[in-house]
């Protein structure tokens, strides 16, 4: 459904049945599909585990934690089932890259929950998908019953006495259920709170039993690193940042779209080259780098490298991939206001830093755009910002947090534009309003 | 209370895939709703039972949903994003023209019950924007013009 | 489990694996504060407050989570702790609407104690608060959102400890809130315990609301008086016109068997004890018409009738009943006085388990009983019979926590479907009647039809397993059951038996005697040569049992009844007729179906009106505590005292109360005065009482201590408030009475006996309940 778009800096990986109807269990089969299931079957769970840690794969969902070594955190000896679950709750603004894997090449997914499930001796998996990609989950559910009706999902998966099932799970509407704990409450037919860590999935995960979370992209990436060679996948990248990724441009570009680069690649070519620059000539103001909840970039230090390491060191993260540009029209107290609106609509109210801290961001930022600003809104703002950073039950108050203190610190002077009677003066187009409070 | 015979059979078959009842949960009030249009009373009462859940425990779960109603709504359910990628791209006026358009605010719904609007949060098409879903359905590199005929063509349906 | 050594603050602190951070640091007196963590409730993790520093952590860690392991060091107070705690107080307080000044948590607020030592005074939000009104669930809970810092204790106490469920949480985010099971209101069992435990004034009791400042009133600890568990409950009392109010029973006390427990009864049904409608003028009839007269005039005259009809009809025409609900003292005083005044063995009370039969089944085996403590840390628990839930509440709730946090095994033995079941690992429905059958098959027996034959075989093999098992049967088993029960408890190692009646002090009533064949200690008539040596001569010849009594006053032949704390002609649905014929003498709070019949009525004062002890049906002997006084009424222990002299008895005789401990101090008048004045002042300071006259029940519980083996309990443990689990220790063969004579209350969860009917909040209660349900409506 959405628009496809290629550049030739791309290497595509992950990307490569895009656009070629893989959907389709023959045409999956026919452009290499369940080639790397079945060279996997038979081996030994440690090789396919080094296999994966040879490629330098690392988390596609946000956190950036080496898959093979979250694979290997699995024990061994537990008589427990273990299970693999997909994360497709893809929620994290500026990020729509599970959507096209799961809607161009679903079986490309189940055969990386199979990979997965070998590696760690499960013999069950679902793939979690958020309730608004309702037609993708309709997709996948067809791949699911394609894939048992070849006898690649079942009690005796491609002849080889093994079992594996693979069910598909819908959400409702929640970004929190992302967070891999609360992702599992959620399937479990709960409320998407998260729980108390430790333990960690890899030990205590779904219905008590060990479990692997990971991203869509992550896992789909798995069957490449198996058929193609670790090797091969980590050489695309830097050190210590294996292969490609889906970045997800959007904002003020000419050319948005997802585009598959190798990690390691310039923020500032992918924007100005891959991106096609900004419309109508205009310059950066700011870079979100890896979704909403990363710390902005000023158009100064977006000369880096996307890896994890090269926008760590910027001071910011690679997180899920969502590369939005913010031309120098924007009002950066607007553009916080709104990253707030979604933190304090998505809080999931479990503990008091995040539920009362996003909600009273939010209520200031508000009234401070509008206008109403004081002098004393300002260190405000950053305060509570800075006391909700690191002291939240789960990361999701520091995603709020983070993009905060970096926009309040690094555009500072808008902020005091905006003092008291003054509304926005950077966006003269009427957009001034108070949001609602989303109610759920 | 009846539901579609194809309710049924999903329902009966995810209850196959887990180990634990309760886990069909949030997919079957997702389905739930689609069919009755919200989250009625009577659809609490009898997916509550089927799983041996409190009513209570049921209404904590849906509560928690953004996408979950106990409160009808319209036939057409306009949803427009108005997180950053789409704002950057202009969602503030689509959404406020979606406002006059309807003479609706954030979640009303239009006096014969066709339509409802609503403002959400990130739908996944960042790289699209600006974009809504009208009810299950994605549009998305919209503006006004393209806003208005994408929702003629619903009208003619409704 | 193996001991892990951390370091908190410097402090080295030695604790079991698996212990929590935050306990840890309690056993060294370093407090950190909490408002999610409630011990023995899950973890949560939610409020932040309990955030410390642990040594290469990056992050502040939260010590209500974090499980301690070898060589962690650990800091509680460090700045950036302090700024963190200050953080989260702060961003409560922005949408707390701070009106302490009204609120019933003022004072007693956790919210407020926080905030007093972070300090986080300055307001940092201009914005307007979220607002919600107020919302009443039920009669007796309020809901205030906004003052809600959505601690979950109340949901998990619900859930967890209570098993009834009746509290979610509702919506995400800032607009998360607590919701009733029903949509706007609650249908529960009403226990108030998500009240207690709410930290701030976000639930508040429809009984106490806006009735006064915690600080107005004086904390009187003492036991509940109405099922037979004894839960130890504070009564929040202040003065009134008519002498005292008690405003509010909580757990502000948790040392009692109950700790963080009390029922609806426990916590609102004191509320009978305040009505405007209590006796406070004694009553004569004169002229068909009950009259008041003055104390003197209304004693004076019974003493004179009674000395009258002994010295005319002798002892053998009167009769006394004694109650359930009055102290050890008064019961045992009541029985002496009977035996020793009247001179008559009519004596017994209404009789809720077979109290008699336990004993003699148990004889030789003094310590074969459960305390109530014991259920919560047994291994496994067999019950038979009784709905504890419903007659029982502190039962269930050990019962049930028991299961939840030390994995006890749970067999239930029931004719109904008991809630308990749900905690149960065997559940055996069987049908009613026949728990008795169940007895004799455990004792050895065969199973008569063949219906439960497998499971019952199954059931016995695996409680022959177990160790340190506790049986509590209800008054469903009574007489011969009771042994065979005992006989089957004597082939499971470290069995204990729990033996269920109804009233606060029924088993009181039973260890003092208050039988026409037993004497204090169920020590029969014709064994009792001890008693005889400090009493004198007391009749042979066992008396009338209760339904006798009321035999022999139907056919005339009873020609005096005193009735104390007793209500026969409601509870056995006598016409009130039936006493035409005596000289009726009621001691009571109210006028009852049996009061409105008398010649005399004398008011007395309740349980919370007078002091000491009750003993609960586990045999835990406890302290019954005066919180106050209702002008106008005296003690049953003081009226009984006073009919005694009137009737010309030496009362120094009837309370002892120049012997005994006090004795030993040595003259307390006079020259050689200064070691027993020393005494007193020790006395005292330790909250002891000084018995100085004859009014004194300590007294008399002296005497109970010297002639009743069970109860050599530590006096100074019981005196400062513990509970003392008691022996059953009984010394002769046994008098078993007829099973017939058991008449259980049937109470519920929200009946008490017919003093129940006088308390405003279970009627409430109760009338709400009754009404049709209410339009369900989702919560906002
Ligand atoms: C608030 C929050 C939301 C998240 N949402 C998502 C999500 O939508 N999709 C996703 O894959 N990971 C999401 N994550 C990250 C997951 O918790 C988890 O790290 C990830 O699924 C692990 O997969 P990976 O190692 O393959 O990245 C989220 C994390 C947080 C804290
Ligand atoms: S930080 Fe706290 S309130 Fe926010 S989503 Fe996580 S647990 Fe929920
Ligand atoms: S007590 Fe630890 S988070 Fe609340």
């Amino acid at each position: 459904m959405a628009d496809l778009v290629s550049h030739p800096d791309e290497i595509k990986v992950v990307s490569k049945r895009f656009g070629q109807g893989a959907a389709d269990i023959d045409r999956y089969l026919a452009l290499d599909g369940y080639k790397a299931a079945q060279k996997a079957l038979p081996m030994t769970p440690d090789a396919i585990i080094n296999e994966v840690k040879t490629s330098g794969l690392r988390g596609r969902g946000g956190a950036g934690f080496p898959t093979g070594m979250k694979w290997s955190f699995v024990p061994k000896d537990s008589p427990k089932q273990k299970y693999i679950l997909c994360n497709g709750d893809e929620s994290e603004p500026g990020t729509c890259k599970d959507r096209l894997i799961l809607e161009h090449d679903p079986h490309s997914v189940i055969e990386g929950v199979m990979i997965a499930g070998l590696a760690v001796n499960a013999e069950s998996g679902y793939i979690y998908i958020r309730g608004e990609y309702r037609y993708l989950s309709i997709i996948m559910q067809k791949a699911i019953k394609d894939a048992y009706a070849r006898g690649f999902l079942g009690k005796n998966i491609f002849g080889s006495g093994k079992k594996f099932d693979v069910y598909w799970h819908g959400g409702a509407g929640a970004y929190e259920v992302g967070e891999e704990s609360a992702l599992m409450e959620s399937l479990e037919g709960k409320r998407g709170i998260p729980r108390i860590k430790p333990p960690f999935p890899a030990v205590v995960g779904l219905w008590g039993s060990p479990t692997v979370i990971n991203n869509v992209e992550t896992l789909a990436s798995a069957p490449h690193i198996i058929l193609d060679g670790a090797q091969k996948f980590a050489d695309y990248g830097t050190p210590k940042n294996g292969g490609v990724r889906l970045f997800c441009l959007s904002g003020h570009v000419n050319k948005p779209g997802v585009y598959e680069l190798p990690l390691g690649y310039s923020l500032k070519k992918m924007i100005y080259e891959v991106g096609g620059g900004i419309p109508g000539g205009k310059k950066i103001k700011a870079v979100v780098p890896g979704g909403s909840s990363t710390p902005v970039l000023t158009a100064d230090e977006i000369d880096i490298a996307m890896d994890f390491d090269g926008v760590a060191k910027a001071g910011s993260m690679l997180g899920s991939g969502g590369v939005v540009v913010i031309d120098e029209s924007t009002c950066m107290v607007r553009f916080a206001q709104y990253i707030m609106k979604f933190y304090q609509h998505e809080s999931c109210g479990w503990c008091i830093p995040c539920r009362e801290g996003t909600d009273w961001l939010k209520k200031t930022l508000d009234r401070f755009h509008a206008g109403g600003g004081v002098k004393k809104d300002i260190n405000n703002i950053q305060y509570l910002a800075e006391n909700m950073m690191g002291r939240t039950f789960c990361p999701l108050g520091d995603a709020a947090a983070m993009p905060t203190i970096s926009i309040v610190t690094k555009f500072r002077k808008e902020f005091e534009d905006h003092l008291e009677g003054r509304p926005c003066p950077y966006d003269p187009v009427g957009s001034v309003r108070l949001l609602p409070v989303l109610s759920h | 209370m009846t539901f579609s015979p194809e309710f049924e059979q999903r329902f009966t078959e995810m209850l196959t895939h887990y180990p634990s009842k309760r886990s069909v949960l949030v997919p079957t009030l997702l389905y739930a709703q689609d069919e009755v249009g919200y989250l009625s009373d009577e659809a609490i009462t009898e997916i509550a039972q089927r799983l041996q859940l409190t009513e209570l425990d049921v209404r904590n779960v849906i509560s928690y949903y953004s996408m979950l109603t106990t409160k009808p709504r319209g036939k057409y359910n306009v949803q427009v994003c108005t997180n950053i990628a789409c704002i950057l791209r202009g969602a503030d006026d689509l959404w406020e023209h979606c406002q006059k358009k309807f003479g609706l605010r954030h979640k009303q719904t239009t006096p014969d019950g066709q339509f409802s609007i609503e403002e959400v949060e990130c739908i996944g098409a960042c790289s699209w924007a600006p974009a809504m879903q009208v009810n299950y359905d994605f549009h998305e590199n919209l503006t006004k013009d393209k806003f208005d005929t994408i929702l003629d063509g619903y009208k003619k349906k409704a | 489990m193996p001991d892990v050594n951390i370091t908190v603050d410097g402090k080295k602190v030695t604790a079991p694996a698996g212990t929590l951070l935050i306990e840890a640091c309690k056993t060294v007196g370093i407090e950190v504060p909490a408002f999610c963590y409630y011990p023995g409730l899950s973890l949560q993790g939610a409020c932040r407050m309990c955030l410390v520093k642990v040594e290469k952590m990056p992050k502040l860690q939260t010590a209500c989570t974090t499980v301690i392991s070898e060589g962690m060091a650990v800091t509680t107070d460090h700045e950036e702790i302090h700024q963190a705690r200050k953080s989260m107080v702060e961003l409560l307080l922005g949408n707390h609407p701070l009106d302490c000044p009204v609120c019933d948590a003022g004072g007693e607020c956790e919210l407020q104690d926080m905030t007093f030592s972070y300090g986080a005074s300055e307001s940092k939000y201009t914005e307007a608060k979220n607002h919600k009104e107020e919302q009443q669930w039920s009669p007796v809970v309020f809901f205030d959102r906004p003052r809600c810092i959505l601690c979950y204790r109340c949901v998990r106490v619900c859930d967890e400890a209570m098993d009834v469920a009746a509290l979610g949480i509702q919506n995400r985010g800032s607009g998360s809130v607590i919701a009733p099971n029903m949509g706007d209101h609650l249908d529960c069992e009403e226990c108030g315990m998500c009240i207690d435990i709410c930290p701030v004034g976000a639930l508040t009791s429809g009984a106490y609301r806006y009735k006064t400042r915690p600080w107005e009133m004086n904390h009187v600890a003492t036991a509940c008086t109405h099922c037979g568990d004894g839960c130890k409950t504070t009564l929040g009392v202040r003065r009134s016109e008519t002498g005292m109010e008690i405003v509010r029973g909580d757990n502000r006390d948790k040392s009692g068997p109950n700790g963080d427990f009390l029922c609806v009864k426990g916590r609102y049904a004191f509320d009978f004890a305040n009505r405007t409608d209590r006796l406070t003028q004694p009553l004569v009839r004169r002229n068909g018409k009950l009259v008041p007269v003055t104390w003197d005039e209304a004693l004076t005259y019974v003493g004179q009738k009674l000395a009258e009809i002994r010295s005319q009809s002798g002892g053998a025409s009167m009769g006394v009943i004694g109650s359930n609900r009055t102290t050890n003292e008064e019961n045992y005083l009541l029985q002496k006085f009977a035996r020793v005044v009247l001179q008559t063995n009519n004596i017994d009370h209404q009789r809720t388990a077979d109290f008699a039969a336990f004993a003699a089944a148990l004889a030789g085996r003094p310590d074969a009983t459960a305390s109530a403590r014991e259920v919560f840390d047994a291994p496994a628990i067999l019950l038979i019979g009784n709905d504890p839930t419903e007659q029982h509440p502190l039962l269930a709730y050990q019962i049930r926590n028991n299961v939840r946090l030390h994995k006890a095994r749970l067999y239930v033995v029931n004719s109904e479907s008991v809630k308990l079941r749900r905690q149960a690992t065997l559940f055996s429905q069987i049908p009613s009647g026949s728990e008795a059958a169940f007895a004799a098959f455990l004792a050895g027996g065969d199973v008569a039809n063949g219906a439960n034959r497998d499971e019952w075989n199954a059931l016995r093999d695996q409680l022959r397993k177990e160790t340190g098992l506790v049986i509590a049967f209800g008054s469903e088993l009574r007489g011969a059951s009771i042994a065979s029960l005992n006989k089957f408890a004597l082939s499971v190692q470290g069995a204990k038996l729990i033996c269920l009646a109804d009233y606060a002090n029924s088993r009181g009533a039973a260890d003092m005697g208050v039988y026409p064949d037993l004497l204090p200690g169920y020590v029969p008539l014709i064994q009792g040569s001890k008693f005889k040596a400090e009493w004198g001569t007391l009749p042979d010849a066992a008396g009338l049992t209760l339904p006798g009594m009321v035999d022999a006053a139907k056919s005339c032949k009873l020609k005096a009844l005193l009735v104390v704390g007793a209500n026969p002609v409601f509870r056995m649905k006598l016409d009130p007729a039936t006493f035409a014929n005596s000289f009726l003498v009621v001691q009571d709070l109210f006028l009852s179906e049996t009061a409105a019949v008398a010649d005399v009525v004398l008011p007395a004062a309740s349980a919370y009106e007078k002091s000491g002890t009750f003993t609960n049906t586990y045999g835990d002997v406890q302290l019954v505590k005066q919180a106050g006084e209702i002008t106008g009424t005296k003690s049953d222990f003081e009226i009984i005292v006073r009919i005694a002299e009137r009737m010309g008895y030496d009362v120094a005789k009837l309370v002892p109360f120049g012997s005994g401990s006090r004795a030993d101090m040595g003259q307390s008048r006079g020259a050689q005065s200064g070691e027993a004045d020393r005494h007193a002042v020790w006395l005292e300071a330790q909250g002891l009482e000084l018995k100085m006259n004859p009014f004194d029940p300590t007294a008399v519980f002296d005497e109970i201590q010297r002639l009743v083996p069970g109860y050599q309990v530590s006096r100074l443990n019981l005196m400062a408030g513990n509970d003392q689990h008691t022996r059953l220790d009984q010394n002769g063969g046994g008098a078993v009475g007829d099973p017939a004579l058991i008449q259980p209350a049937n109470d519920g969860l929200f009946s008490s006996g017919s003093t129940g009917r006088y308390s405003k909040t279970l009627n409430t209660v109760m009338e709400n309940r009754n009404r049709v349900e209410m339009p369900k409506v989702a919560a906002d």
